[in-house]
């Protein structure tokens, strides 16, 4: 019996990348998909993905799922459950390249969707809620399907392979982003699924990570208390909660995010010089003392409008970013970042549970 | 000897490096890791950025990076020099025990992790730029020389320095006003003798990077070594 991802638990790295530009320009894939070949014995082949945010503009209003299914009966039964919900503006299949490295592919499809006024009327919810509690329930309650991506106007797109295949197997070559996250996964803790490849993604928020955290089963038993359901046993898929609960649900900003799951120890808030800041990061970490994040990451946030790279806060992972002109890179080794841009400068290292944010400009994308 | 490392991945890479040849340049250099493992009795300089855990296992060999290096540089070397034109990843020195490294930027996190030394076998690690946080976590034994020349706000080093340091020595270009030690160290001012031990070290760095020695040595240095012999003692049993 082939195993699903979830049902079992293998203890044991991963690469990551990123590239946006400020000003809103689309760019292909391409350099991302290569950025991820001098990475390549970061993963061992169970684990490829990339998230590319503008890439769907002609649809940028309405959500797009992205779906795996099992078989045929499986999709015709989300899909009737989608229209309950939704107007359900365009369905197709993901298009795909048949490559001797990419095997074994489920049902790939996406949907273009609005949820019905009259049911967030019925529901009082608010459209993003009721857009994550569907992903939720399809995720737990439908045996053989799984959302991988819910967001506007972007899509993640993930296999088992290594992700130089991903990206030629998904033909990402044909998608233009304003900002692109890559995964190579080594998987640790599960045996490597489709849907367990990063990145993990929740509305317009992904993530994706290399690292593997020791907070998992805190952190989950805290945020299921809000309505989110880890499926899949792995670490990347409880943060991608956090960061939605902490920053949709909560408010917080981004740094505030960031100060609460790589809080500073008490001793370096206590040297703080700055009052205010001193008060604040107390503050975080008093009220979400379950939401601190231990372990090893290194992880690229990705959302509407930009990026956070952000390390654990001992920093037991590597991170680096550069930048060049309008563009700003992020990869777990430099030498991925020359392969985007030769030129890059400032290449820099940010220091443990330091968020770097790079957000496009405003109304350029 | 050149080698274009453009299309070679690391095996191939160490391979041709085995030719035979005392001089070799690493062109076009991306990322490929291991580069130089276990050598000796060579000349390579790199130009690129190369890979992880660069001279790992180092036994002799002379290496120059054109540039910046990444994580685990001389991983564990035994002997050799390792010149870094840039700065350095994380773990920089990883459990070395012989030989130097010269980085002319600043390292990363945890550089100097578990260095030891074993009679005339004593490492140093040369930064002259910042060091990350938990510089010397576990040292053991070596010589870590920090010169913080970058020009910018940063402390000299990061938080937690010296965390678990049982051994050798640490020499900052600072009076450490600003930085927490923990309770296992103890710090003083560098004395004539302590700054005639490195002033080897310094003299080369400044000649390989091109800095002004008596500006460099004109400065507070602080040593800080451990404050015990067995700091340990009787943690566990009586020993």
């Amino acid at each position: 019996m082939k195993y699903r991802e979830g049902e079992v638990r293998i203890p044991s790295g991963c690469a990551i990348a990123a590239v946006i530009s400020k000003e809103g320009k689309r760019m292909t894939a391409e350099a991302i998909v290569n950025a991820m070949k001098p990475m390549h014995d970061r993963s061992n082949g169970l684990g490829g993905g990339f998230a590319g945010y503008g890439i769907y503009p002609e649809y940028r209003d309405l959500y797009a799922f992205h779906l795996f299914f099992d078989c045929r009966a499986t999709r015709k039964e989300v899909e009737a459950f989608l229209k309950e919900g939704f107007e359900v503006v365009k369905g197709e299949i993901i298009p795909t390249r048949k490559i001797p490295e990419i095997t074994d592919e489920p049902i790939i499809w996406r949907y273009f969707v609005t949820p019905l006024r009259s049911v967030l009327a019925d529901l009082q919810l608010d459209e993003k809620e009721f857009v994550a509690r569907t992903v939720m329930k399809i995720n737990t309650e439908v045996r053989g399907a799984y959302v991988f991506s819910s967001g506007k106007n972007m899509g993640t797109f993930k296999a088992v392979g290594f992700p130089e295949d991903v990206g030629v197997f998904y033909r990402l070559d044909e998608y233009e982003g304003y900002s692109w996250t890559a995964h190579g996964r080594y998987p640790t803790n599960t045996p490597g699924w489709w849907g367990g490849a990063h990145p993990f993604t929740l509305l317009d928020y992904s993530v994706v990570h290399n690292g593997e955290i020791s907070s998992y089963d805190a952190n989950r038993r805290f945020i299921e208390m809000f309505g989110y359901k880890c499926t899949l046993k792995t670490d990347t898929e409880v943060i991608t909660y956090i960061l939605d609960y902490l920053i949709r649900t909560q408010g917080l900003t981004l740094t505030e995010a960031a100060n609460v799951i790589a809080a500073p120890f008490w001793s370096t808030i206590g040297a703080k010089t700055d009052e205010y800041e001193k008060e604040k990061l107390t503050y975080l970490r008093t009220v979400f003392p379950s939401l601190l994040v231990t372990g090893p990451f290194s992880i690229v946030l990705g959302f509407d409008g930009g990026l956070m790279a952000l390390n654990d806060r001992l920093k037991l992972r590597s991170m680096v970013v550069g930048e060049k002109d309008d563009r700003v890179f992020i990869a777990s080794e430099e030498a991925a970042i020359r392969v985007m841009e030769p030129d890059a400068e400032n290449i820099f290292a940010p220091a443990g549970g330091e968020p770097v944010i790079v957000k496009v400009k405003e109304g350029a994308y | 000897m050149t080698i274009d490392a453009r299309e070679m991945g690391y095996k191939e890479i160490n391979e041709a490096l085995r030719g035979g040849e005392k001089e070799y340049t690493v062109a076009g250099c991306l990322g490929q890791r291991f580069i130089g493992a276990e050598m000796g009795g060579l000349d390579l300089t790199i130009e690129g950025v190369p890979g992880n855990a660069l001279g790992a296992y180092l036994n002799g060999a002379k290496i120059t990076v054109r540039g910046n290096a990444q994580d685990a540089v001389g991983d564990t070397m035994n002997d050799g020099v390792i010149t870094v034109h840039g700065n350095v990843g994380d773990a920089a020195g990883y459990a070395m025990r012989g030989g130097v490294i010269f980085v002319k930027g600043d390292a990363g996190y945890r550089a100097g992790i578990h260095m030891k030394a074993y009679r005339d076998k004593v490492p140093v690690i040369v930064i002259g730029g910042k060091a990350g946080s938990f510089l010397g976590e576990y040292q053991a034994g070596g010589v870590i020389v920090v010169l913080g020349l970058t020009d910018n706000d940063r402390r000299i080093v990061g938080n937690f320095p010296c965390t678990g340091m049982h051994g050798g020595m640490m020499i900052l270009r600072s009076d450490c006003a600003d930085i927490a030690l923990p309770d296992q160290v103890t710090a003083k001012a560098a004395d004539a003798d302590d700054l005639e031990n490195i002033r080897g070290y310094v003299a080369e760095y400044c000649a390989e990077f091109g800095a002004d020695e008596a500006n460099v040595m004109d400065a507070p240095f602080t040593v800080i070594t451990p404050n015990t012999g067995n700091p340990y003692k009787r943690l566990y049993v009586a020993n």
